[in-house]
């Protein structure tokens, strides 16, 4: 029986040579999304292009609103959100921070839109290449944040992103982090599901009484006094504590109707069974993380390398769990956190913060910063990196944050 | 450890963009009937691109994922087992905004690598440009005209899938021809292009280039300096204002020439330059006023020279300029060097209206938009489809 489902699979399935952005394009065709606004800036450019273009050829029925600025194209599908429109927007760098009003207000107004944000170094100096601080910037609002390493994690990732934001357990606003140029600008060879089987995956949008519409007249986000704040955020908590329960039912859901595996929704471990040490980091620097690791292996240096899926919810205590196996853990941040405690990134704080309730060992945690403006994560990188880490390990003194591949 | 491939597709930014994405598009689908995975991505720093500048596109295939991980954990390939130039001026090196200076073609071919250039020319010519490579390449010329197949509204003449024939036959283990006419005819739904795409496979060959052999022209190095060197603020100090500079025959100084930053130079950006014919210029100053780049020299005698490391070729100037023939856009490809025309010109006038009058006497080329050529409209198509069914 298990066979003949994995054979049925197949035949609906088909395969496309196209870019992650391509594959995020392609998912919103597959998730029927009502309503798509824009405003150009690289690397997110590239997803806005697509759907056009799907449009123009008839694949797919969407209003393609291009909006005079992001400000404007985060407000608009706000609003059509929710009248009840499924949609999806994005933006990338300065472009994110320019809407970033509109983006502080969906969370609490509930409102489960769908941003792919081009990861890009915000402005100055002006630069495309990829930073994470530009998503990072709503990471305390609300917002479900996730990163993706491949186009095939773009398109699947798209998809348990709608079934996650719009469950009526959670109607939150959730951005899905592509590295630029790795993702947004590569093509490879993706696996596109059947619309059959993302509708059994993914329900209608269904707000329920918080929908806007002259059949359920309500009013939305009144100005309100001391008496009403607090009571608001405590709301957005309350997703907050429930959100790792429904990623974990989308992740289980996803593999039975598509067939994918994901493991662990929430991070992914590479050769970590017998590490020493490990390294962590988010995104596309898994590329010359898993190729640098199998040639140090070779050589028996035993390290492993975890990425991080979901940095919001921020999996903690599973993630504590994992890294107190290990002797020392480096975290190489794609992104700057000036000012923040031992002047590390922000992914490297977060892994300290997760670690230091926990019961068991507490490896000590460095901090790289590495690849920011998009710099290559070179393979050399990857192995400075894991001397260092060893240095931890072995009880050396090592400055907590360092900066890998500068010029200085 | 299986096999790795990678080739790199530089081009004419915008005009050639979707002909070199559908080259490398073509190679990883062609690759993939054979089982091998692959992948296919523009070079991130070239784009937004502008009109023709130069620009490059990659694909790469392995024998299995490990070995593909293995290239994508780079930010683009630094050793190509093909390297196509999709417009033989380009056989000069490249240099795109992002980077510094100028490259080479030929930098990153492995040793015994093969070097595909699309032109008219043969290649003895080509090799005059080509700068010298520390490893020895095979050359070979895919003969058509510079194609701007599958932008906007002109003909596809088939470019595409003559330089996958090409390909395919300097890397027989990238894929079989088979695979790729599977990947024609499934994929492309075309009869005519398998006939084009055999007729390149069968005809393609090449040249053995010993290293050492061809332009020994010195290019500029650049070393970057860094974050404690580097002023703050994210600020530029700014350049000198400029004066007169002197005569190269009277040694008396006149005129102007702005400073200029003396690490941003144009070079292979132009695929067309202006000619100047300092007897006719009526030194009416409408180039440059004109020149967005403000790259006119006004010279101790009051005419007007286009300072070629500052000229982006855009042509403005010829438009603008009252005089007939006092200023013709002539291709890149009539030139070896960038010295002033007005020092020339000063210190052999005969020798200067000669070559002036050579360069003028060719009807001025029918271009698009800046560029060197016009493109395949209905019109130039069927030459371009000649070359492709017979070769």
């Amino acid at each position: 029986m298990a066979t003949m489902a994995v054979a049925e699979q197949k035949q609906v399935e088909t395969e496309a040579l196209i870019t992650g952005a391509e594959a995020m394009a392609v998912a919103c065709k597959l998730a029927d999304v009502d309503v798509v606004t824009a405003y150009p800036i690289r690397p997110y450019d590239t997803v806005m292009q697509y759907i056009t273009q799907l449009n123009a050829d008839g694949e797919m029925d969407c209003e393609f609103i291009v909006a005079e600025g992001e400000h404007s194209q985060f407000e608009i599908v706000k609003h059509a959100s929710v009248c009840g429109a499924r949609v999806f927007c994005g933006s990338s760098g300065v472009g994110w921070m320019y809407a970033m009003e509109a983006l502080t207000v969906t969370p609490a107004l509930r409102v489960p839109m769908i941003a792919m944000v081009g990861n890009r170094a915000l402005d100055d100096p002006g630069a495309f290449g990829t930073e994470h601080n530009d998503a990072l910037a709503v990471r305390d609002l609300g917002w479900l944040l996730t990163w993706v390493d491949s186009g095939q994690e773009c398109l699947d990732t798209t998809l348990i992103a709608y079934r996650v934001a719009e469950d009526p357990r959670m109607l939150v606003p959730c951005a899905i982090s592509c590295d630029g140029a790795f993702l947004t600008h590569s093509q490879s060879l993706i696996k596109i599901p059947s619309a059959e089987q993302v509708k059994k995956f993914l329900p209608p949008y269904d707000r329920g009484n918080l929908l806007m519409h002259p059949d359920n007249v309500i009013s939305i986000a009144p100005q309100v006094n001391e008496d009403w704040v607090m009571e608001v955020r405590k709301q957005n908590f309350a997703v907050t504590e429930r959100s790792m329960d429904v990623i974990r039912e989308a992740y289980t859901d996803f593999e039975k109707i598509f067939g994918r595996k994901y493991g662990n929704p929430f991070f992914e471990e590479f050769m970590t069974e017998d590490a020493d040490v490990v390294l962590l980091g988010m995104g596309t620097m898994s590329m010359p993380m898993h190729v640098a690791i199998r040639d140090l292996r070779k050589k028996g240096i035993k390290v492993g390398f975890v990425r991080l899926r979901w940095f919001r919810p921020f999996p903690a205590e599973e993630l504590a769990k994992c890294l107190s196996r290990f002797k020392a853990v480096g975290v190489v941040d794609r992104d700057f956190s000036f000012g923040s405690p031992y002047l590390s990134g922000v992914v490297a704080t977060e892994v300290r913060t997760a670690l230091y309730p926990g019961k068991g060992p507490k490896p000590p945690v460095l901090g790289f910063i590495c690849g920011l403006g998009g710099r290559e994560v070179t393979l050399q990188d990857v192995k400075t990196m894991t001397d260092k880490t060893f240095e931890a390990a072995e009880g050396k003194s090592v400055p907590l944050t360092q900066w890998i591949g500068l010029r200085d | 450890m299986g096999q790795l491939f990678a080739i790199e597709i530089i081009y004419r930014g915008v005009f050639q963009k979707t002909l070199a994405k559908n080259i490398c598009r073509g190679i990883v689908l062609a690759a993939h009937n054979e089982g091998k995975p692959g992948l296919s991505f523009g070079r991130y720093g070239d784009s937004p691109e502008r009109n023709g500048i130069p620009a490059k596109s990659f694909a790469i295939v392995a024998t299995d994922d490990e070995t593909l991980e293995k290239g994508m954990a780079q930010y683009e390939p630094k050793q190509t087992d093909v390297t196509v130039v999709l417009d033989d001026s380009l056989c000069k090196g490249l240099e795109s905004w992002g980077w510094y200076g100028v490259q080479t073609v030929t930098e990153h071919l492995k040793p015994g690598a093969t070097l595909i250039v699309a032109s008219l020319e043969q290649p003895t010519t080509l090799l005059k440009a080509l700068h010298t490579h520390d490893k020895p390449y095979k050359l070979g010329v895919l003969r058509g005209v510079t194609s701007f197949s599958g932008m906007w509204v002109f003909k596809d003449d088939h470019t595409d899938v003559r330089i996958l024939g090409a390909i395919v036959k300097a890397l027989p283990e990238l894929a079989k021809f088979s695979s790729l006419e599977k990947f024609i005819s499934e994929k492309l739904k075309n009869t005519l292009k398998v006939t084009s795409a055999r007729t390149a496979f069968d005809k393609f060959s090449t040249i053995q280039v010993k290293p050492g052999t061809g332009n020994a022209e010195k290019l500029e190095h650049f070393d970057l300096i860094g974050s404690s060197a580097m002023r703050l603020g994210v600020s530029i100090p700014g350049q000198g204002q400029g004066g007169p500079y002197p005569d190269p025959v009277t040694k008396q100084a006149g005129g102007f020439r702005p400073v200029r930053n003396d690490k941003l130079k144009k070079a292979t950006t132009r695929t067309l330059r202006p000619v100047v014919n300092f007897e006719t210029c009526t030194k009416c100053t409408l180039c440059w006023l004109n020149c967005p780049d403000g790259s006119f020299d006004v010279t101790p005698d009051g005419t007007y020279d286009a300072n070629l490391e500052a000229c982006c070729g855009c042509a403005i100037c010829e438009a603008v300029c009252p005089v007939p023939d006092c200023i013709r856009m002539v291709p890149e490809t009539a030139f070896t060097d960038s010295a002033s025309q007005w020092e020339a010109f000063r210190k052999d006038k005969a020798a200067y209206k000669a070559t002036l009058n050579k360069l003028v006497a060719a009807p001025s080329a029918e271009r698009s938009h800046g560029y060197r050529f016009k493109g395949q409209y209905k019109d130039q198509a069927a030459k371009a489809l000649e070359i492709a069914q017979q070769g």
